[in-house]
């Protein structure tokens, strides 16, 4: 369970870690923790998955990717499980999610492949195909053409009813 | 960026020690100095190369909810749609795609219950149907794009 003290730190660490000799010394200074304080709950919060990762956040394009597929296949249910493991295990593959399908849009299975350039994606995208026999399946390529909004989820304080939750 | 700012960032892709002197223990996997390392990681993350340098939050065990959305939107009204819609605050991400689905857009909220409040809002000021798709799974993926 989240307590108070986890949230405080939580809000204060998510804008960025200090880039610094002793940055959990500095945070804690800046929320009231000793150094060992920090690093206590911080250990505790990535063990229970609160905080996923801890590291850098790139821009894709920045690093020279240009390009993003999103691959989504219509798989029948007893297969998408098994067929999820195998795309996510796939270095170029940058996510992958199970979804529901809808009236008009019969797709279940998400990935995402982001590579240099548009080919690269769809070379990448056909090893894919090949190695877990994906072809089948119904699916649909959607290249992003733009990207208009991209920011972090920012986390806000919580209202009384996480605090008391 | 050089191959040492590609290897700092394809190192701190894979995580960062919590510890109390983290980025020396970074710096000694490297073959740095804990001085050089800053000093660039203070350059990258100035420079735009870096978004952000700290923590990546399970929205969902934080008691917040995300989903993926997506809406058909017209060719002559895309620009308006595109102004619309990232105007929500609960917008973390905005993709035009080609596709009769053009535009995907990424919804996080603080509580479950305004992800559907927060589709009917974005259907009321667009007169479009957003079409919801939450996950039902989400499959762990190494994310690390290779610098």
């Amino acid at each position: 369970m989240l307590e108070t003290r986890d949230l405080e730190l939580l809000e204060h660490i998510q804008r960025g870690l200090p880039v610094c000799s002793r940055p959990y010394l500095e945070i804690g200074l800046c929320c009231g923790m000793s150094e060992t304080e920090v690093i206590e709950r911080l250990t505790k919060l990535k063990q229970q998955g609160l905080i996923k990762r801890l590291g850098v956040i790139v821009k894709h394009r920045q690093l020279g990717y240009r390009a993003n597929a999103m691959i989504v296949w219509n798989v029948p249910d007893q297969v998408i499980k098994q067929l999820g493991k195998e795309i996510s295990h796939f270095s170029f593959v940058t996510l992958c999610y199970q979804r529901p399908k809808q009236p008009e849009w019969p797709y279940n299975l998400y990935c995402m492949i982001h590579g240099k350039d548009k080919a690269t994606v769809l070379n990448q995208l056909e090893q894919l195909i090949e190695a877990c026999h994906l072809n089948c399946f119904d699916k649909e390529i959607l290249f992003s053409r733009q990207c208009f909004k991209q920011r972090g989820a920012i986390y806000q304080k919580p209202g009384p009813s996480l605090a008391h939750g | 960026m050089d191959e040492i700012d590609k290897k700092i960032i394809n190192a701190l892709q894979n995580g960062f020690p919590i510890c109390d002197a983290p980025y020396q223990q970074v710096a000694g996997q490297l073959n740095l100095t804990e001085q050089e390392l800053l000093a660039r990681l203070t350059i990258l993350l100035d420079n735009g190369t870096l978004t952000r340098f700290g923590p990546l939050y399970n929205a969902e065990l934080m008691g917040g909810a995300l989903t993926l959305a997506a809406v058909k939107a017209p060719h002559d009204r895309f620009d308006e749609l595109t102004d619309i819609i990232n105007s929500f605050p609960e917008v973390a991400h905005n993709y035009a795609r080609n596709h009769e689905l053009n535009m995907w857009f990424v919804l996080a909220t603080d509580a479950p219950e305004q992800i559907a409040q927060t589709i009917m809002a974005i259907e009321q000021k667009t007169g479009l149907t957003v079409y919801n798709m939450p996950k039902i799974k989400e499959y762990f993926v190494n994310l690390k794009l290779e610098a």
